[in-house]
């Protein structure tokens, strides 16, 4: 008795040895596999040219644009009394009243002044740099030629601070990311950041301009006329909408359409799947063949995705709303139809057989004996489709159909109005959050209980 | 005994009217319900007859118009010189699947990471577990398209690596929020067991929770897998690379053979996936159970 248990003993040591030493193996192989498909994908990738590729003036610039903006301070040389502010640069966007920060001093110089306590004068042969933190004041002037410079580096450019580089025809400063000086051959140009969007709610050119949204909101309802000619709401409503910088009316709409296109799209699929799916049910269906022909048309829709039904329906129907409709459409014809006929597979028979008892017809027996065990199912996953489906929506958008996505595309392609492309980025984050929360909301009032998506 | 007798017409009256009034909830609700749905509709099909170029009734009718012109074109090239476009495109093919696999494989990852510090029941700091999961939500949402685009802006030239990032973030998302549900689903016995011993939080997660959540994972990544197949192919379509961009190229030259050879690829990629997937998921369930 006790030697079996001892030698059952000395196989249980032997027999978790063997298994330790095939663990460590298993364990060593799966490392080395991974370890080869990483430095696999390293190559095929070629991550290491990211290195060159990645432009950090374009994330710099990209990032500061998202964030903050900019007055432009410009003067052609020699013509001190045209010097403009203007927002951006923009032609039309020219301060009339000159801001609390540009000065004239009593020397007759314009004089910039920065949030740091830096200054820049402008004389009309003469800018000079005043920096908190340096030990000079540094002058730029033009050479005979015209070629602008620095005072006292004209021979030794090296010596200068690395944030001022000079080239040919042009002086860049820029002490940080918050500043700029270009000093050209004809123009000087000082840029001056302040964190924020402006003029979010109403354009440079609107009546409105300096009125702060609440104060806004409060005039809509005062009938004290900022413009004779239309009230105070038609007012407030129509710049906001045709807020010429960040094109309110236009994105908005833009989301709207792209948002009708998930909705439409996943009802239309909601509502011709469900009584597909019922036909290509077993239970329901027993005649194999229209099953058969109808699991491999689900396959088929699925098969095909998004992407070429968009490519399909865009040549059908142009850009515009039809297209996402029907590509996202007939891609969830078939998930849906596929998922809710396995569901009504696995619906419980006794329901409907209790039904049948009391002499109901086929369609009766269906609606009240199968439809309540898989309308939860049902409306969970269509809700869930909704979800994704936005975020499809928003790239068959930028695909040609449309809406938020095209918008999003065209702000990137312009190469400058970063803060356009973050304002419409955290605008479909917003969407896509508030459908999220929406919808499970609605899934826990309809069903009680909020099923994992897939 | 006699009380409730006497009461039990009143009762029934009661019954009655509360029936009464959940009927005429039920009535109220399914109307609304179905003035939503007409409201959405009748809207959304104005909206799209305004928005887009061609009207309804026409664009129908030239719904296949556009594989048709692409299959003639593919039919005229015969058998063999079509076939030859189906194997010059599958190096583009195994590119795409190849992004699909890196994202997934990283989103897995940095997900099985993430998804330990959004359970309740293993990581007891309940701020940590909110923050965590916020930001899971946050990834989830963002569609690919925005961030694959801003980084392809970013990146200089072509590059695979924004649409493999962008498929990354969200692959964590995804995958983090269901991770997270599994880890809380499991049973807590043996993590109880384990923290008997005194081991660490690290033993514990390697050896009370893994063991039970990895095949349900497997089976989560393999459907994500199928889903990001199909992400990287639209990604592509913008400039990524792979097949997606070989495609929209091709249209662009309205090469019809090239275009067929594409899509044929492409569903036979995804079916077979789909089935690989579902095949490989019921294994592993069936496995578990």
């Amino acid at each position: 008795m006790t030697q079996s248990a001892s030698i059952s003993l000395h196989e249980i040591q032997h027999a978790t040895e063997k298994k330790a030493i095939r663990h460590k193996l298993w364990f060593t192989a799966t490392t080395l596999v991974i370890l080869g498909y990483l430095s696999f994908s390293w190559i095929a990738f070629d991550i290491s040219s990211l290195k060159e590729k990645w432009r950090p003036d374009r994330a710099a610039m990209f990032i500061l644009d998202t964030y903050a903006n900019k007055d432009h301070v410009t003067m052609q040389w020699d013509t001190l009394d045209d010097v403009t502010v203007a927002f951006e640069g923009g032609r039309r966007q020219v301060y009339t009243e000159e801001p609390e920060w540009f000065q004239t001093a009593s020397d007759g110089g314009r004089v910039v002044s920065f949030k740091n306590g830096g200054l820049i004068t402008f004389y009309s042969d003469e800018i000079t740099l005043d920096w908190p933190g340096e030990t000079e004041v540094y002058s730029f002037k033009r050479n005979a030629e015209g070629k602008p410079y620095v005072v006292g580096y004209e021979n030794r450019i090296d010596e200068l601070p690395e944030w001022i580089r000079q080239t040919k025809n042009k002086v860049e400063i820029r002490p940080s990311l918050f500043e700029r000086l270009q000093v050209g051959t004809r123009r000087v140009e000082a840029h001056r950041y302040k964190v924020g969007w402006a003029y979010f709610w109403f354009d440079f050119d609107s009546p409105l301009r300096d009125v702060s949204i609440f104060k806004a909101v409060g005039l809509m309802f005062s009938s004290e006329r900022v413009v004779p000619d239309m009230s105070n709401a038609t007012l407030v409503r129509t710049e906001f909408l045709d807020n010429s910088l960040w094109n309110h009316g236009t994105v908005l709409f833009a989301m709207v359409e792209t948002v009708f296109m998930a909705l439409l799209g996943t009802m239309i699929a909601a509502g011709v799947g469900l009584p597909l799916a019922f036909m290509a049910a077993r239970n329901i269906r027993p005649v194999w063949i229209a099953r058969f022909l109808l699991r491999r048309t689900f396959d088929t829709l699925r098969g095909i995705d998004t992407l070429i039904w968009s490519l399909i329906f865009l040549r059908a129907f142009g850009p515009g709303l039809f297209t996402g409709i029907f590509a996202i459409a007939f891609t969830d014809i078939g998930t849906l139809g596929k998922l809710m006929s396995e569901a009504i597979e696995n619906a419980d028979e006794k329901q409907r057989e209790g039904i049948q008892s009391t002499g109901a017809s086929t369609i009766q027996q269906h609606r009240f004996g199968i439809l309540p065990q898989i309308l939860p199912v049902f409306i969970s996953q269509s809700l869930y489709y909704l979800e994704s489906n936005t975020r499809s929506a928003v790239i068959i958008g930028a695909m040609g159909a449309g809406g938020i996505g095209l918008q999003f595309l065209g702000a990137l392609q312009t190469g400058s109005d970063f803060e356009n492309v973050a304002y419409m980025a955290l605008l479909v984050l917003i969407t896509v959050i508030a459908i999220d929360s929406l919808s499970s909301r609605l899934r826990r009032a309809l069903i009680g209980y909020e099923r994992p998506a897939q | 005994m006699n009380s409730s007798i006497t009461n039990l017409p009143n009762n029934l009256g009661r019954l009655e009217l509360e029936l009464k009034s959940l009927q005429r909830r039920k009535s109220i609700y399914t109307v609304f319900g179905i003035a939503i749905t007409a409201l959405i509709v009748v809207t959304g099909i104005d909206l799209a007859n305004e928005s887009n170029a061609t009207p309804f009734s026409q664009g129908f009718t030239k719904i296949f118009d556009f594989p048709k012109d692409m299959l003639v074109m593919a039919w005229d090239l015969g058998f063999t010189r079509w076939w030859a476009r189906v194997i010059e495109f599958t190096p583009d093919l195994l590119l795409t699947v190849n992004m699909a696999l890196l994202s997934t494989f990283l989103g897995f990852v940095t997900a099985a990471i993430l998804a330990c510090f959004a359970s309740q029941n293993i990581c007891r700091n309940k701020a940590v577990v909110v923050i965590t999961r916020r930001s899971l939500d946050l990834f989830r949402s963002f569609p690919e398209i925005v961030i694959a685009l801003i980084f392809l802006y970013l990146i200089g030239g072509k590059s695979l690596l924004p649409a493999v990032f962008a498929i990354w973030i969200h692959t964590t998302g995804a995958l983090g929020k269901l991770f997270s549900e599994a880890i809380e689903n499991i049973d807590i016995k043996p993590l109880e067991g384990l923290e008997s011993t005194g081991c660490s939080w690290i033993s514990k997660v390697r050896f009370g929770v893994l063991p039970q959540v990895l095949p349900l994972y497997f089976s989560y990544a393999i459907l994500r897998l199928e889903i990001n197949v199909r992400a990287s192919t639209i990604l592509g379509f913008f400039g990524a690379g792979g097949i997606g961009q070989a495609l929209s190229t091709m249209i662009q030259w309205r090469d019809g053979g090239r275009v067929v050879a594409i899509f044929f690829l492409l569903v036979t990629t995804i079916i077979a996936l789909d089935y690989l997937s579902d095949w490989v998921r019921s294994k592993l369930i069936g496995a578990r159970s």
